[in-house]
């Protein structure tokens, strides 16, 4: 029986109608296109009455396929789907022509738009009357979350899940929770103190029913799908028995080896082979480093062994591997600090008073190494004049394209700080301002009433080889003031480097065991840059916070919200549809090549020792088609997108060409042509 | 025809995730390109197959291209590297049946990249304008002379694998 297809070509306003003659498109599809029953054109074909139209239409004239010529898929066809569900048509025999983005506002001349359009929407009708109905799949979803990093973003997340009544698992990398936030002094533009705002937080995330910490733990392997992902996490041994350690510090106390701490401290303070990050650590139980415990490398010690009022050191601890089954994850992996050794013009790593930003963030915090006093390298001296040198590694095609987003607040912020504990000089050496944010622009304000000197100018070195007497024992910061047109020499005692903010160095790897992406940069790739910016391609996964781009606190609260905010609708509702987009196997067909078998990432396909053929676990697979393309014997299927269709839809979009149409772009289209039915050609294969 | 009237006609497969979106991209930019290439949608470029690629140039198509999500961006993980091995294979093919390299092309373009797909289409459309019409149906028709040397061809073959008794 041959389907009565419907066309529907929409004006969208002018927006395709200015490049399209929509009137004369549907008149010719009506025409020309065989199996067409009703041909169409409508101002507004996703209005109400737009809707109703093809409702009625569907109802009363009975087709059985609709095409609707209008925007890209990805904006509309959920709701023309509805429509035809309403309507009593399985929504999968619909099929939607993108003539607006791919056609009239990409193309300048009207003809060439109009015979684009004739085109594709041959290609569509040709294509939909091969399509089958389906019926969307539905899997429950597990309510509990994992939260993978416990900086900001992951906190406020898992925080959101857990006060709402959810499970939530919340690995960190690190032995305590916090993230970079903990690190620092005062937080831009309203210098609230760091610590003040997050530790409630940290501390309330430790003591949550609802929230399982998994401090020191890393993502091991992420296996199933939205609604029930399977999370083997690794749990780092702490040499240290959790449940027995109260936290008291005494072994950190007693021990014998001091080292340079390099993470929490930036390499500024020194920390023991046992040790808790910070004060105010959530868990406060403690860790031991087995590469500088003595105990470790030389087999003798054990005083924390002997001074643990609770017998709670454990040499013979190993990783553990963990496993948690989770609906939803949510990654908030953060970011790492560009390595400022890199630009070895500014002298980071050879002039003992350059600091990167982290450093600097230590150095003035008053739980930090030097009780917050802003002191030089020697520890007792006071800056006379200190240089701010922003974008280091950011904004620079050499290292990273991108703006890092923050440091030009954190660069006033600094600058407040150092004008407001000491009596030094303060010069920022910046590209543009940026501070584009609610209040920030009234901070920059008040830093340059505060005397914080602005020089507009990338720095081009910075070096102690005094020119001049006035620069002996200064570090001369060399620079063009590009306000002044001048190369200008600035004598200083102290430079701060603002270090780009860089994806962490494993986010691709990470990133690949859930199965999300990363831009060429590093940052997890959201679903929609502007209007879905914290899911992801792979449903299921969210992104919050910097490891999805670089972002300041709030906006890194606001993310992390918005992913538990998602989750929980995900949870509300129970349960997922699933697309029925999926590859299938006929047995028959299958030769039990195994070639497929290799093809899938998402090891949906299993191999039958037995019937000694392949096939698809529906609910792995996520339909892209890769093995459908492979298989030597043609008996992989794709759903919605199997050969069938696809060479229909070839056939259609050239139906200009078969039929020995014009050749012009411009021409072919608009006459009408006799038999738009392609003649079937043998494929050289 | 003259060179300067011939408009080619190019079929695209653009995967659903990177490639499609950069033409959304292009068109809510409103980037301007040529025409010519008409537009099929895949879920992935992994999707591709040759003979897809094969039917379309028989059909009438001049040339072909095919568009991607960058190496390592690939919503699926990592199924746009067979894509380019695919890719590079049927290169290889079309060039052993006499046709040039050039008429079919591979471009990654990711979901920002609208300008990118939109100057790749130019490029694809300026380099097979400059081959000129393909014409691969046409020729068939138009050559049974041809078709029958094919034949021969096979039939010679045929006979020189026959195994003596």
């Amino acid at each position: 029986m041959a389907e009565k297809v419907g066309i529907y070509v929409c004006h969208c306003g002018s927006n395709i109608a200015q490049t399209v003659d929509c009137e004369e498109v549907a008149r010719w599809a009506g025409a020309n296109i065989k199996d067409v029953a009703v041909a169409r054109d409508y101002k507004f074909m996703c209005s109400s009455l737009g809707q109703q139209m093809i409702e009625e239409d569907i109802k009363k004239e009975g087709l059985t396929r609709v095409v609707v010529a209008a925007c890209s898929p990805h904006l509309h066809e959920k709701t023309f789907r509805r429509a035809c569900e309403n309507a009593g048509l399985n929504p999968y025999l619909l099929q939607m022509t993108n003539i607006r983005e791919h056609v009239s506002w990409v193309t300048v001349e009207k003809d060439a738009g109009t015979a684009k359009a004739k085109a594709l929407i041959s290609a569509s009708a040709e294509r939909v009357k091969l399509q089958k109905p389906l019926e969307p799949m539905y899997v429950d979803v597990n309510p509990a979350t994992l939260v993978v990093g416990g900086g900001i973003a992951g906190l406020q997340a898992a925080l959101e899940l857990a006060d709402a009544g959810y499970k939530v698992y919340l690995v960190e990398r690190e032995p305590s929770i916090g993230g970079h936030m903990a690190q620092f002094d005062k937080t831009f533009p309203t210098l609230d103190c760091s610590a003040c705002i997050l530790t409630p937080k940290m501390s309330e995330a430790g003591q949550h029913e609802n929230i399982t910490l998994l401090t020191y733990s890393e993502l091991e392997e992420v296996s199933g799908s939205v609604g029930n992902f399977k999370v083997k996490i690794r749990k780092k041994a702490r040499y240290v028995d959790e449940e027995a350690c109260t936290g008291c510090g005494i072994c950190m106390e007693k021990c014998p080896r001091k080292v340079v701490d390099t993470e929490f401290e930036a390499g500024l303070g020194y920390r023991k082979a046992i040790y808790s990050p910070f004060p105010q650590a959530v868990p406060r139980i403690p860790v031991l480093d087995t590469e500088s415990c003595i105990y470790f490398t030389r087999g003798k010690c054990q005083v924390c062994s002997k001074v643990c009022p609770t017998d709670a050191i454990r040499y013979e601890q190993e990783d553990e591997i963990l496993e948690v089954e989770v609906g939803n994850i949510i990654m908030a992996t953060g970011w790492k600090l560009f390595d400022c050794n890199s630009i070895p013009q500014y002298g980071y790593g050879r002039l003992a008073n350059v600091y990167t930003n982290m450093e600097f963030e230590r150095l003035c915090n008053a739980a930090g190494p030097t009780n917050g006093k802003i002191v030089l390298r020697d520890g007792k001296t006071e800056p006379k004049s200190v240089a701010i040198i922003h974008c280091v590694g950011s904004r620079d095609t050499k290292y990273n394209a991108h703006c890092s987003s923050v440091c030009c607040m954190a660069a006033l912020k600094f600058g407040h700080l150092v004008l407001e504990k000491t009596d030094a000089e303060v010069y920022s050496f910046y590209i543009d301002m940026r501070t584009n944010q609610k209040q920030y622009e009234e901070f920059y304000q008040r830093l340059l009433e505060e005397g914080m000197h602005f020089v507009r100018g990338k720095v081009a070195e910075v070096t102690d080889a005094a020119r001049l007497p006035s620069e002996q024992g200064k570090l001369i910061v060399q620079a063009e003031d590009t306000l002044l047109g001048k190369q200008k020499r600035y004598p200083v005692d102290m430079v701060i480097l603002m270090g780009a903010l860089e994806p962490q160095a494993d986010a691709k790897e990470v990133g690949l065991k859930c199965g999300i992406s990363c831009s060429m940069a590093g940052w997890y790739t959201e679903r929609h840059p502007k209007l879905d910016p914290v899911a992801t391609m792979t449903d299921g996964i969210f992104v919050a916070g910097v490891c999805q781009g670089p972002k300041d606190i709030p906006a890194s609260v606001a993310q992390g919200a918005a992913a538990a905010a998602r989750v929980q609708g995900m949870i509300t509702k129970g349960r997922v549809m699933i697309e029925p987009i999926v590859a299938s196997i006929d047995e028959e067909a299958c030769s039990g090549c195994r070639i497929c078998n290799n093809m899938c990432p998402f090891n949906a396909i299993e191999y039958d020792e037995q019937k000694q053929v392949s096939r698809v676990i529906t609910a792995l697979c996520k339909g892209c088609g890769t093995c459908v393309a492979a298989c030597p014997a043609e008996a992989i299927s794709g759903a919605h997108f199997n050969n069938n269709q696809i060479f229909a839809e070839i056939e259609g979009a050239l139906w200009d060409a078969i039929s020995g149409g014009g050749s012009g772009n411009g021409q072919s289209g608009v006459e009408p042509s006799p038999e738009p039915e392609p003649e079937e050609e043998p494929t050289p294969a | 025809m003259s060179e300067s009237t011939f408009e080619p006609k190019i079929v695209g497969f653009l995967c659903n995730w990177c490639s499609y979106r950069a033409a959304d991209l292009a068109g809510s930019a409103r980037i301007k390109y040529a025409p010519n290439v008409r537009i099929i949608r895949v879920m992935c470029s992994g999707r591709v197959d040759p003979s897809f690629v094969l039917k379309a140039l028989s059909m009438g198509a001049d040339g072909v291209m095919i568009a991607g999500c960058h190496p390592g961006e690939c919503h699926y993980v990592d199924q746009n590297y067979k894509t380019m091995r695919r890719y590079h294979m049927l290169k290889a093919t079309l060039e052993a049946m006499g046709i040039e390299p050039d008429r079919v092309q591979l471009v990654w373009a990711s979901a920002a990249e609208g300008e990118l797909l939109a100057s790749s289409i130019n490029k694809l459309v300026e380099d097979v304008r400059k081959l000129g019409p393909l014409n691969w149906p046409g020729n068939w028709e138009e050559d049974g002379e041809r078709l029958k040397a094919l034949e021969d061809i096979a039939k010679e073959h045929e006979e020189a694998m026959e195994v003596q008794p």
